[in-house]
């Protein structure tokens, strides 16, 4: 039984459960590190699942979904940008109403534009990679490291390189130390003439970008539908993967695979054991919240987090 | 001496801030609906005339409101204390399954003993769930955001264990018609443990009202919790604690406060509040619990709560608000044939939710800028 | 007639509850040390501000070098070679060294990284060219206050600063680190900056400076050549009045031992050992003055007899009963009152009105609670009681505390602690902040207590409180008491030296 779960195929299969929280993880990362909580993580995913189907089947081309997806994830991000930096909301309530707002929007097009609650995808990205090869045409070794590396949607591979980049954007260029610094003491960074406000911004409709990505790998590569709510708290999942890996890229990309496997460990289970599939559908949750308790006092968060910066006194 | 202070707009605008955010969400939603197609004036003059302009449509509203003014008090009163509770729905799950559970098991109980046996079940239920995220908060420093949220579908997921588990035996009719049950559900609770409807009320005082209305005594238990987490937040050394605890942990923790006891204990008197909806939605009405018996009622009860400033009066009055917006919009739905989803209902919640925090922004700054000049 | 660097014409900026700046007129020459004296809340800082672009003022101009420029931000002030170094430092605690003195001003490597080896170059060179060594890969959080203000100066010279304003750069440094910046300041002088040195240590604008400018309530009310003046015309200028120096203080008399202290340990926020192995004991009517760098075990020390902070080993005795690791609560029950140093986050509730910030502690307890139920009678009464007798301004119990001024805040939480005849008082930092009139009223407040045969531990970064309060003075350097002194037959310099750990005569026995 072991070897029939943790395969190659099981691998992969982590590596893509665990993409979608990555992106939204790494969204997490950026609007934090500017100061900025972004619980609207999850509503921003949700969205951007539902565009990127509307927009693939109407275009016809899952591109312009995927597209459409980010567009909307940082016009949601924009509005959280608006309530938290230039109107100096508290943060959480305005995450809080822009998943309300997901959940009503979403569902209220669907109806509106489908007449349906679900709806399915018409057409799929590619697969980019190698060809497996079949059974007995090559090793094992090479069909595994084929299945796990080199065969997968191309929002694999740009999750790659968006990470790649984000690591050296965030810790190499003059950006991400002005990043890093207005999410510790934006009060320093202000008095070096960093504007407070435009990097908030940025890094907040960053988030935004990244989760709508996020939703569209969840609607159109992994569930190949679109039905309400199934962003399923992945939003929030990456938050805790977010301070799993201590607001870094890499260690966020880490964490976000520990969750990867432990879904894909959860879907295989299923039918497998004897454990009713309600209690294995509580593994990601209650890895979510055991990975937060084993996190704390080992990461801190930016100094500034979920304070609004106030420049005059009274 | 106190000093003779003048009459100020400025503080009665700050506190109609909320109605200013449901007029601008109002106005949205009139621009969605002409968007859509349809003539704003016609849908909203259904929605309030069918809500509000008689009896029927009255109960409904208040059928609707009491599970918003519970779980709306449920993320008021953790706020105070500084928390964002946002784990009502996953409370309301477990608290209404025990009551549920309670109901079905005890029947020999007499109504005298198993109403409050429920009550109390619901509200236990939602305590203990509340405090698994409380506990986290106080002894490790866990963000409750997150842990309430995962509870949530911990909860889901239990409860539709246990009502698989406690699933209903089929009925003869349905043996004999070879019908399987499409949404899981337990058996009925006992009679004795059901909340007479407000029908029965009326009928006593000869008012006439319809008897199938669904309003029923929850709501005064929810009137009656709003006026308790009124009277321990002001006038009890709990609430001078819990909203100390809330304002400055600090602060509390060096006047002898202890910070970590008042968030488990906020946690839980909020849980409470949010396994209390079971007296409407069971007790009260479907006197059984269905698999999606309610789904986003804990959410909701987070922009109730915003829209009533985390004040119980305030949070009774967005809930019935809420209340005409969501009856009156399933009957638009209906009156349109669904060319207008309820759904829209939700957009336009969020949308309020949204001006009512940009809306106070906006009035502080006013009031600040008036200082500047004087 | 020498060359003017800066002129500052009829600022005025008002704030929602004070005008700060009230057509201040404000001239530096080239080449000079400025002091800028005067109380606190007097305008000074927000004077400055403005000139960094911080603030905007609401009328008024400025001149850089005889031409009138706008400075809408510290972008512009950069770029007119405006420097600041603030009262409370700049710098982003989990950056380097080098991280941060080029932050908005980065080198840059293909236009798209940040160039680490050259200005790691350039803050070397920059170090040495002021004579000292400063390691440019090292962590903010991990250097020492004095250092952290090099890092500062240099930020500022980094970006070719010609004016520089110093805010209050004193306050947080040992005897001996001051005099080590007057050098750098000195040095800079000679290379021909122009410093603006705001203070109100009147000795520090002797030493330093070669004029001074006075304020007082947001105006300018004189001018002085330093050398032309003395310290007495400055502080009544200052303070619009004749200030006594000297505290008046009974003679000692003292009574039972009220605190005793046995070896006690106790680790920090980060897990390090704050407190070792303190032993001191406090009698009736004794003020023990804990003197000190911040951030060397006093704040530590204080959280664990006020039972905020476990103890790792050791007792506390409060006369003959162990109260080691007691809850605040029974502390409190107890009767050890304690002002806290941090006061905005530990001794006040902001949100809270006066009354209920008066009860702050006693709240659960008679009269002011009946079992579960406060008792709103009884804590009007209370309060409106405080207000007359300790002068809490405005008198209203219902205002909110964070409308109030910092010196009514501390009146108000000195009033809260010393109700209920406390047996021990701990006032930690008790006039930070504060204007000349609070100062003196908390003095006296405390002096009472100790006439009154109360004990008193003082712990205050200000030696002059220090020296002018206590009866004996305990030195605490790195969480360990270096030296116990008579405040008669020692001086800031001494106690300087301990300070910083310059002497290695631990006498620790002589505490007993």
């Amino acid at each position: 039984m072991f070897g029939d779960i943790f395969n190659a195929q099981f691998v992969a299969s982590s590596i893509r459960v665990a993409i979608p929280l990555a992106l939204a993880g790494l969204g997490g990362v950026f609007s934090e590190r500017s100061g900025v909580i972004n619980i609207g993580l999850e509503g921003m995913m949700l969205t951007g699942a539902f565009t990127a189907v509307a927009v693939t089947n109407f275009a016809q081309n899952p591109w312009v979904g995927v597209l459409a997806a980010i567009l909307v994830g940082i016009f949601l991000g924009l509005i959280h940008a608006i309530t938290c930096i230039t109107f100096k909301a508290n943060q959480i309530v305005s995450g809080v109403a822009i998943n309300l707002f997901a959940s009503g929007i979403t569902i209220f097009l669907c109806w509106l534009l489908f007449g349906e609650t679900q709806i399915m995808v018409k057409s799929s990205l590619p697969i980019w990679g190698l060809s497996i090869p079949n059974i007995g045409e090559g090793s094992t070794f090479v069909r595994s490291m084929i299945t796990i590396f080199a065969h997968h949607s191309p929002l694999v591979y740009l999750t790659i390189i968006i990470f790649a980049l984000s690591h050296i954007i965030i810790f190499k260029t003059p950006f991400g130390l002005r990043l890093r610094s207005v999410g510790e003491y934006p009060q320093a960074a202000d008095t070096m003439g960093v504007n407070i406000v435009k990097m908030r911004y940025i890094a907040v409709m960053t988030s935004g970008a990244l989760a709508g990505l996020a939703g569209s790998f969840l609607s159109l590569e992994q569930a190949h539908f679109f039905v309400k709510e199934m962003s399923g708290g992945r939003g929030f999942i990456a938050l805790a993967a977010m301070i799993f890996g201590k607001w870094t890229p890499l260690g966020t990309a880490g964490a976000a695979l520990l969750f990867g496997f432990g879904e894909a460990l959860s879907i295989r289970l299923q039918g497998v054991t004897a454990v009713p599939v309600q209690f294995i559908n509580m593994v990601p949750y209650l890895l979510a919240i055991f990975v937060l308790v084993s996190a704390i006092g080992r990461a801190t968060p930016p100094a500034a987090d979920g304070i609004p910066y106030e420049k005059e006194i009274g | 001496m106190k000093s003779i202070k003048k009459f100020d707009y400025y503080s009665i605008l700050e506190k109609i801030t909320p109605l200013i955010a449901v007029i601008l969400a109002l106005l949205v939603g009139a621009i969605v609906i002409m968007l859509i197609g349809e003539n704003p004036v016609f849908v909203y003059k259904t929605l309030f005339s069918n809500a509000i302009g008689n009896r029927d449509g009255w109960g409904n509203v208040l059928f609707r409101a009491t599970p918003l003014i519970f779980t709306g008090l449920t993320v008021a009163f953790a706020f105070r204390c500084g928390l964002f509770n946002i784990g009502g729905e996953g409370q309301m799950y477990i608290g209404t399954f025990l009551a549920t559970w309670v109901g079905f098991t005890f029947t020999n109980l007499p109504a005298f003993v198993l109403i409050p046996l429920c009550i109390l079940s619901a509200a236990a239920g939602g305590a203990l769930w509340a405090a698994v995220p409380g506990i986290l908060k106080a002894k490790t420093g866990v963000h409750e955001v997150i842990v309430t949220i995962m509870m949530n579908w911990i909860a889901a997921s239990l409860t539709f264990f246990l009502v698989l588990k406690f699933k209903a035996s089929p009925t003869e009719a349905m043996v004999a018609a070879g019908v399987k049950q499409m949404i899981p559900h337990t058996n009925e609770i006992a009679e004795a443990a059901r909340l007479p409807r407000l029908y029965n009320i009326f009928k006593f005082l000869n008012i006439d009202f319809p008897s199938y209305n669904q309003v029923n005594v929850s709501f005064f238990i929810a009137i009656g919790v709003a006026v308790l987490a009124y009277y321990i937040l002001w006038k009890t050394n709990l609430g001078y604690e819990i909203r100390a605890v809330g304002y400055s942990p600090m602060a509390a923790e060096y006047g002898g406060i202890s910070v970590g006891k008042n968030i488990i204990l906020a946690m839980m008197i909020s849980g409470a509040f949010a396994g209390l909806v079971g007296t409407n939605e069971v007790m009260g009405f479907k006197y059984r619990w269905r698999q999606e018996l309610f789904t986003g009622l804990g959410f909701n009860g987070i922009a109730v709560a915003l829209l009533g400033k985390n004040h119980p009066l305030g949070v009774v009055l967005a809930a019935i608000l809420f209340g005409i917006l969501n009856y009156g919009g399933a009957i638009v739905n209906i009156f349109t044939a669904g060319r207008i989803p309820r759904e829209l209902i939700m957009v336009l919640q969020a949308v309020i939710v949204i001006f009512v925090v940009i809306s106070d922004e906006v009035v502080k700054r006013l009031i600040r800028q008036r200082r500047k000049v004087v | 007639m020498p060359e003017i660097a800066l002129e500052m014409k009829n600022i005025t900026k008002r704030f929602p509850l004070v005008v700060a700046n009230d057509k201040v007129s404000f001239t530096v020459y080239k080449g000079e040390i400025h002091a800028l004296v005067g109380e606190n809340g007097a305008g000074k800082s927000t004077l400055m501000s403005i000139l960094y672009g911080l603030y905007q003022a609401d009328s008024g101009q400025i001149f850089i070098n005889g031409k009138k420029v706008n400075i809408a931000n510290p972008n512009v002030a950069i770029n007119l070679k405006i420097g600041m170094v603030h009262q409370h430092f700049m710098l982003v605690p989990p950056l380097t060294v080098a991280e941060n003195i080029i932050l908005g001003m980065e080198p840059k490597k293909n236009n798209i990284f940040i160039d680490m080896e050259k200005a790691i170059k350039r803050v070397e060179e920059l170090s040495e060219n002021m004579g000292f060594k400063i390691d440019p890969k090292a962590k903010i959080e991990n250097i020492s206050v004095g250092i952290q203000q090099r890092v500062e100066i240099i930020k500022v010279l980094y970006r070719g600063a010609e004016i520089l304003v110093m805010d209050e750069p004193t306050a947080v440094l040992t005897p001996q680190e001051v005099e080590e910046l007057f050098e750098i300041l000195r040095s800079l002088k000679k290379q021909g900056k122009t410093i603006i040195f705001i203070t109100h240590k009147l000795n520090e604008v002797k030493d330093l400076s070669d004029r001074v400018t006075v304020m007082r309530r947001g105006k300018v009310v004189g001018v002085k050549n330093t050398k032309d003046t003395n310290q007495e015309e400055i502080a009544s200028m200052m303070v619009g009045r004749k200030v006594i120096f000297e505290i008046e203080k009974k003679p000692l008399n003292l009574g039972k031992t009220a605190l005793k202290v046995e070896k006690l340990e106790a680790l920090s926020n980060k897990g390090l050992p704050a407190v070792k192995n303190i032993s001191f004991e406090i009698k009736e009517g004794e003020i023990l003055g804990f003197a000190g760098v911040e951030g060397n075990g006093q704040t530590e020390l204080v959280e664990v007899i006020t039972g905020l902070r476990p103890a790792s080993s050791g007792k506390i005795f409060l006369y003959d009963k162990d109260i080691t690791n007691y809850s605040p609560r029974s502390i409190r029950e107890d009767k050890i009152a304690h002002i806290p140093e941090d006061r905005r986050q530990r001794g006040i509730i902001s949100n809270y009105t006066v009354a209920e910030n008066l009860i702050l502690g006693n709240h659960y307890r008679s009269p002011f609670s009946k079992g579960f139920v406060l008792n709103f009678t009884a804590i009007n009464n209370h309060a409106n009681n405080l207000i007359k007798d300790f002068d809490i301004r405005p008198s209203d119990k219902d205002n909110l505390l964070k409308s109030l001024s910092g010196g009514n805040q501390q009146k108000v939480i000195v009033a809260r602690e010393l109700y209920g005849e406390p047996k021990l008082l701990i006032a930690a930092q008790p006039t930070r902040g504060l204007d000349v009139g609070s100062i003196e009223f908390v003095h006296q407040q405390i002096l009472n207590e100790r006439d009154k045969g109360k004990a008193i531990l003082l712990i205050s970064a200000d030696l002059e409180e220090i020296l002018s309060l206590s009866d004996r003075i305990a030195v605490i350097y790195e969480g360990e008491i270096v030296d116990v002194l008579d405040p008669k037959k020692t001086d800031e310099k001494e106690i300087g030296l301990l300070m910083t750990g310059s002497t290695t005569n631990k006498k620790l026995s002589k505490v007993k």
